[in-house]
């Protein structure tokens, strides 16, 4: 059986830096799967090489059995790989409604369409409300970007990606920059996600992350050490040398 | 029963009206009305008023590429140079002289330009595509300058004698038939590109203006958009070109100079950048003063209009019409 999602022997140095060393990984439709790991490990790095944002050196990575390796980022999308930011990339000066309804169209293949707006579009406008329903962001739908909260654009990242309809999903770090006290709201639309999608998500929270996945990666200086279920992870002796002892005990006190 | 109906009936005449207002009947307006008036006002100047809308067309064009996607380019008079020569040898060469037609000749040629142009430059980001552009334009002069057999190279192009518009309408000496032409084809192109820049492409435009790697997450082509930005652009800026063929009936190298390139981008940063009401403006004030000074003292215009940018891109950085129009929101929102 071919996994819906596999990466095999994937490998990235920058200059003499091996920041992806040999990495391999699958996951099946539903999985909830989290990518841990300490500062610098190359953990942005390994979704950049998944999504397609940067080429790895070797190795291969497949979507639904096709090798989609060679294929640029856009194209990857399109099959459903999509991915989210460390640091929010949203347009400054565009509403929520206005990146849901993009991101819907694009799906859709309509992007391309030079007349005609999409609040004409009631299949659109439905949706786009909907989603922003879903994430807590209707009341902003027509505010600019650049007028909300980050905790808000965070939601609206999570939007985006729900708009896009993914297969496989790989959120890199979805609570970065929020308080924790305001996470709660980020961590319902991690739960509210379809339960037959694949989700990959990088967190340093550990209590959010032992809630959250059935399965734990760790990466350290660009090789996973640890596979495995989230109560196993802290017992591990390589995992806690690699982090020297920061999160080792974050799992007893969740 | 009745209330609610016209309630409902009016909700939609709101928005049929804002609708129109938003596909640019505002701005169609305005060009018709400041048209008039500049008619009323200059009858002995309208080969200026034309030369002013042929260009708001180059500079209009110029936005598309790079006000609403980013893209930084000193070599755009190559579109509008192959719209004017495009029409010119259409009609010198070809007997190709109504007009309606030698501006679609126009719209193409400056299309397969622009698409060139878009193949080469979107090669390169930041410099290196500024680089690249000033390459171009510079190309597109020498080729012009050899053919000569076809361009006329630096003596010019001439021959052109369009026919009258819809058989009726004859280009007369005082230049009102080609005027109006202009007006109307500013006029079209204009609601044209509201249009445009509203659409789904149009946003699409002004995501990879903001956010190149966002607008790949999404799922579309950063460089197709560029692509098929550009061809438009072409038309826009090949039926200026056209239009200053028709309306001069000469075609310069001047067209296709870099010194045009260059102007059209500074009337576009006076203007306003991203919006198609900035650009228009941009030239409307360029050309004016180029026109007014440059009479009063032909040597010190170039350093007013130098004065003038500077203090624009100090104080109103959006240039005349954006920032006017963020002065505005915000005196507004002050109030609400
Ligand atoms: N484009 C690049 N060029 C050179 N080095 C890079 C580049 N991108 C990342 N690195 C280096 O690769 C290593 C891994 O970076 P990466 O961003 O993948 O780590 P991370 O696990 O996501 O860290 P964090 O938890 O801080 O987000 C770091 O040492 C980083 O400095
Ligand atoms: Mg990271």
């Amino acid at each position: 059986m071919s996994a819906l999602f596999e990466v095999r022997n994937l490998r990235k140095s920058f200059g003499g830096l091996v920041v992806t060393n040999d990495v391999s990984l699958a996951m099946a439709p539903g999985d909830r799967v989290a990518l841990i790991g300490p500062n610098g490990a190359g953990k942005t790095t390994f979704v950049n090489l998944v999504a397609g944002n940067l080429r790895p050196d070797s190795g291969h990575v497949f979507l639904g059995g096709e090798d989609v390796t060679r294929l640029k980022a856009a194209k990857r999308v399109r099959r459903g790989l999509i991915r989210s930011f460390q640091v929010t990339r949203l347009f400054q000066d565009m509403t929520p409604e206005e990146h849901v309804a993009l991101a819907i169209l694009q799906r859709e293949r309509q992007a391309g369409k030079m007349f005609g707006h999409y609040s004409g579009k009631p299949e659109v406008m439905d949706e786009v409300r909907k989603i922003l329903d879903r994430l807590g962001l209707i009341e902003l739908s027509h505010l600019k970007v650049r007028e909300i909260a980050y905790g808000q654009q965070r939601l609206l990242e999570i939007a985006l990606a729900m708009a896009l309809r993914p297969r496989m999903l790989l959120l890199d770090e979805p609570a970065a920059g929020v308080p924790q006290s305001e996470t709660t709201r980020i961590e319902q639309a991690l739960n509210s996600l379809p339960p037959d999608l694949a989700v990959l998500m990088i967190d340093h929270d550990m209590d959010l992350v032992f809630r959250f996945a059935r399965r734990v990666v760790v990466l350290a200086a660009g090789t996973v050490i640890f596979d495995g279920s989230p109560k196993d992870v802290t017992q591990d002796q390589r995992v806690r040398e690699a982090y020297l002892g920061n999160y080792a005990n974050a799992g007893s006190t969740a | 029963m009745t209330v609610a109906s016209t309630d409902h009936s009016s909700a939609a005449n709101l928005s049929i009206a804002r609708r129109l207002a938003d596909g640019g009947l505002i701005g169609a307006l305005a060009i018709v009305v400041i048209g008039a008036i500049g008619y009323y006002l200059f009858p002995n100047n309208l080969a200026l008023l034309t030369r002013m809308t042929a260009i708001a067309l180059l500079v209009l064009s110029l936005d598309l590429v790079t006000g609403y996607c980013g893209v930084a380019t000193l070599g755009h008079a190559a579109l509008f140079g192959a719209g004017a020569y495009g029409a010119g040898i259409a009609a010198a060469h070809f007997g190709i002289s109504e007009p309606l037609t030698m501006t679609l000749v126009g719209a193409l040629t400056g299309s397969a330009a622009g698409l060139v142009s878009g193949v080469v430059i979107l090669r390169a980001h930041g410099l290196a595509q500024l680089v690249l552009s000033i390459a171009v334009i510079h190309l597109f002069h020498e080729a012009a300058n050899k053919a000569s057999a076809w361009t006329g190279g630096s003596d010019g192009l001439s021959g052109i004698m369009p026919e009258a518009v819809f058989g009726l309408f004859e280009f007369d000496l005082w230049g009102q038939t080609a005027y109006i032409y202009g007006l109307v084809l500013l006029t079209v192109v204009f609601v044209a590109l509201r249009i445009l820049v509203r659409s789904p492409f149009g946003m699409l435009a002004r995501g990879v203006r903001e956010d190149r790697i966002r607008i790949t997450a999404m799922g579309a082509s950063v460089n197709s958009v560029l692509l098929r930005m550009y061809v438009i652009s072409g038309a826009v800026a090949g039926i200026g070109g056209a239009l200053s063929a028709i309306s001069t009936q000469v075609v310069g190298l001047d067209s296709l100079s870099f010194t045009l390139s260059a102007e059209a981008l500074v009337m576009l940063v006076l203007g306003g950048t991203g919006s198609l009401y900035g650009a228009m403006i941009g030239t409307m004030v360029f050309m004016w003063f180029e026109d007014t000074l440059s009479a009063i003292n032909p040597f010190h215009w170039l350093t007013i209009i130098g004065a003038l940018l500077v203090a624009v891109v100090l104080f109103a950085p959006k240039g005349l019409y954006g920032s006017t129009a963020g002065f505005v929101s915000r005196l507004r929102r002050g109030r609400g």
